[in-house]
């Protein structure tokens, strides 16, 4: 008699925990599976597509680009909130690694470290890297950030609820809410210059030429010859977000 | 069936087919034209104005001063780069644009960092070069 | 200046080292530590009350009705935090028109309809049916009507009709146990798949977020049980609360070994991050994670409920155990939250320095806002303890199915 209680009351064990393994199972493939292959999928097509590249060799630390930047898309003048910055990076002789940007570098930097501790020194000048397998895309919750057809990554203001994902969700920093909108805002590639036929302006009032856009799927572009002549580098490149802002002479320490 | 789960399911219904009904009316005309947003946004971030109009627009009044500028070492340096952005110049040449004097503006690129690669631009000790005077007392900024 | 930025310039002059200049304000602050917080005190309320229905704990009978309803009320308040903290809170409709399938935080809105309507609203509905239309031939006036529309004008009471009830209700909560993973889970999986933030990015992050939910659900059921008791001045069911705080004491150790088991390949790995976030631990959240989180949430309550396994002192020593350890879980779990949401801010994503974090007191992510988001729920359950009175249904035999 017991042992036959016994299995009944095993049994509906059995089967409970069968059905509870069995629907958690289920609701775990639930999503799409293409949303779950986001970042390994190659972009389609030949048409224009952006890219930007930057030539650490070149850039002075001017902050030219910070300022226009800001000036040209009406970004609030605090400094917390940039589309474009510059970074000075000091290696000590010790090793030690030391990283400013006062106000963006809008104001132009000076030397602190002085000149005989100094192992190495350069500016790294940052903006949206505009990637193709982009995070910050990837979890946006209604589609007010997305790539556009040629490659620049948008954000759509008049649709972004402000929940702030896409900015923890971007590797490089460049995103920020906009203090009086609140929603999200980052580089556009100056979207609106480009399709009236002009250069973003932060690089065209770089005085060394620094910085080019172009297009990635034309070999003859400028921006394809500076990839194709020389070490280019992506920051970040272990996060596979596809950056399409590629820097020459990218030192290891820059992050 | 028994009567709880017929009246839930009726409820069920009703609230499933509220929501559809929202989604389709609430959905932005030209939400996914070309993907997961509005097409629309395209051509809002494409329609602002740009501030920057670029060198080519100054030569049309102030040809001489762009010709000497390219017999220089400022050949490479836009003329919004100083000024300042040109658009409301272009529209209206009673509007101003900025003319920067101070030997702190010339610093910004021409102050020795060791940090500036040494074959971009020439540099100089700022604290030494002749600190009391501007800049442009010796350095004609078009053709320096 | 303008006072807006008061506190950004004020953030501006703490910084520790170098930190990319957009990362000086915390975008996710005390309302986002909030809302799983409040979810995971859904979720494990849920799964404490799952333990008697699904696994036949009888000694947890008395806690069945409390914890659904204790869940449900906090379920009511839980979208409150996330709609406040929106930058644009009158677009909210959008993430449940236009979900985009990649990102984890678009399945809030269905999660969250699912586990309120389906599996929590039908669950209560389901187990008081039967006592809603008896109670609606008893009382009058507003109650009268109230029963009556919430009983769906049903009037049927017959033993047929209340062995349906039981198997519907059955089917509902086996359903509701994944559905509490779900919803939990999808949480732990917002912050555990960004790449970009190493102090989030682990696979455990989903399964940690889980377990320390049904800690805290489970401590918090412990201490509406013992309130309830107290206020109604009946003799408490010393079984039950027994039964509780071996739960606990079981899932406390789950959620530490969890939670030490992803430290301990932190520091083994030692990857790229590991010195800021070392740095990040041992600074700025030494006193919230070292202090309040693990010995004060997790070390104490497990010593002490470890001990009452095997000495069992008297029943009014017990109790004052029970209740101080059930408080101390609630507040580590908070700062659980607390840690991985403000502590992944801190640091800088270029992993050179740190930004700083004052807590406000007004506005809408400040500390008032947040006590009533969480006060809220306890004034529910009162209205609903009252509309619903556990003490005074039929009995119901819930090994009658399975």
């Amino acid at each position: 008699m017991r042992n036959k209680e016994e299995n009944l009351s095993r049994r509906r064990f059995i089967k409970k925990s069968g059905i509870t393994v069995g629907s958690v199972l289920a609701a775990s493939v639930i999503p799409s599976f293409n949303a779950v292959l986001f970042a390994s999928e190659k972009p389609k097509g030949k048409g224009l597509w952006y890219g930007i590249a930057i030539d650490i060799e070149k850039c002075i630390g001017c902050g030219s680009c910070a300022k226009s930047c800001k000036i040209e898309n009406d970004v609030p003048e605090e400094p917390f909130f940039f589309r474009s910055w510059v970074e000075q990076y000091t290696i000590k002789n010790d090793g030690s690694v030391e990283v400013v940007s006062p106000n963006g570098g809008i104001d132009g930097f000076t030397q602190t470290v002085p000149d005989d501790e100094i192992e190495k020194s350069f500016f790294v000048p940052k903006m949206c890297n505009h990637c193709y397998k982009s995070p910050c895309v990837q979890v946006c919750p209604v589609g007010a950030t997305f790539e556009s057809p040629d490659g620049v990554v948008l954000v759509d203001q008049t649709y972004c609820i402000g929940c702030k994902y896409c900015v923890q969700a971007c590797p490089y920093g460049c995103r920020y809410i906009h203090p009086t909108t609140h929603v999200a805002d980052k580089c556009t590639l100056c979207y609106h210059r480009l399709k009236k036929g002009l250069n973003p302006a932060c690089m065209d009032n770089c005085p060394t030429t620094a910085r080019i856009s172009g297009d990635l799927n034309d070999p003859e572009s400028e921006l394809s010859k500076f990839i194709k002549t020389r070490n280019v580098y992506v920051l970040k490149p272990h996060l596979n977000t596809g950056s399409k802002l590629f820097y020459n002479a990218l030192n290891q320490e820059v992050r | 069936m028994p009567i709880q789960l017929k009246r839930l399911l009726i409820l069920g219904l009703v609230l499933v087919s509220i929501f559809f009904v929202l989604k389709y009316l609430l959905t932005p005309e030209s939400f996914g034209q070309y993907g997961h947003y509005r097409g629309n946004a395209l051509v809002e971030n494409a329609t602002h104005d740009a501030k920057y109009v670029g060198s080519e627009a100054c030569v049309e009044c102030h040809e001489d001063i762009v010709e000497e500028k390219t017999e220089g070492f400022h050949n490479t340096l836009a003329c919004e780069n100083c000024h300042g952005p040109g658009y409301m110049h272009v529209l209206d040449s009673e509007n101003e644009l900025q003319m920067p004097d101070s030997r702190e503006f010339c610093a910004k690129c021409h102050a020795y960092n060791r940090a500036r690669p040494a074959n971009a631009i020439t540099q100089i000790d700022i604290e030494d070069h002749n600190p009391e005077e501007k800049c442009i007392e010796c350095h004609y900024p078009h053709q320096p | 200046m303008n006072p807006q930025f008061e506190h950004l310039y004020h953030a501006l002059s703490n910084v520790d080292g170098y930190i990319y200049p957009n990362e000086i304000e915390l975008s996710w602050s005390l309302l986002i530590v909030l809302y799983p917080y409040i979810t995971g005190l859904v979720a494990g309320a849920f799964i404490l009350a799952s333990l008697e229905r699904v696994f036949n704990v009888k000694a947890l009978k008395p806690t069945y009705v409390i914890a659904l309803l204790t869940a449900f009320a906090f379920m009511l308040v839980a979208t409150m935090p996330l709609i406040f903290h929106l930058g644009q809170p009158l677009r909210f409709y959008e993430i449940m028109i236009t979900p985009h399938l990649t990102s984890a935080m678009a399945i809030f809105g269905f999660v969250y309809l699912w586990y309120l309507m389906v599996v929590l609203l039908l669950e209560i509905w389901f187990d008081y049916r039967a006592d809603m239309v008896i109670w609606s031939g008893e009382s009058k006036g507003v109650k009268k009507w109230l029963y009556k529309i919430l009983s769906l004008g049903i009037t049927d009471v017959s033993p047929e009709a209340r062995r349906w009830d039981e198997k519907l209700g059955y089917i509902v909560t086996v359903i509701g146990i994944p559905s509490a993973f779900l919803l939990h889970g999808y949480v732990g999986f917002i912050f555990g798949s960004i790449k970009a933030n190493p102090w989030w990015s682990t696979v455990m992050m989903p399964v940690i977020f889980l377990f320390s939910a049904m800690v805290s659900g489970i401590a918090l059921v412990m201490l509406v049980f013992m309130a309830v008791n107290y206020i109604r001045k009946q003799k408490i069911d010393m079984l039950c609360l027994d039964t509780i705080a071996k739960y606990l004491f079981y899932i406390i150790i789950i959620d530490f070994t969890l939670e030490s088991l992803d430290q301990i390949h932190r520091i083994y790995e030692a990857e790229e991050s590991f010195e800021i976030i070392s740095l990040l631990m041992s600074g700025k959240l030494f006193v919230t994670l070292l202090i309040f989180q693990v010995l004060l949430g997790m070390i104490i309550p497990l010593l002490t409920l470890g001990a009452l396994q095997f000495y069992k002192p008297k029943e009014k020593i017990r109790q004052a155990i029970y209740f101080v350890t059930g408080i101390l879980v609630l507040v580590g779990i908070f700062f659980m939250r607390w840690n991985v949401v403000i502590g992944g801010q801190l640091f800088s994503k270029s992993f050179y320095g740190f930004t700083s974090f004052k807590l406000a007191l007004i506005g809408s992510e400040g500390f008032l806002a947040a006590s009533i988001w969480l006060i809220i729920p306890f004034i529910i359950l009162a209205f609903l303890l009252w509309l619903f009175p556990p003490w005074k249904k039929t009995q119901q035999d819930h090994s009658l199915v399975g």
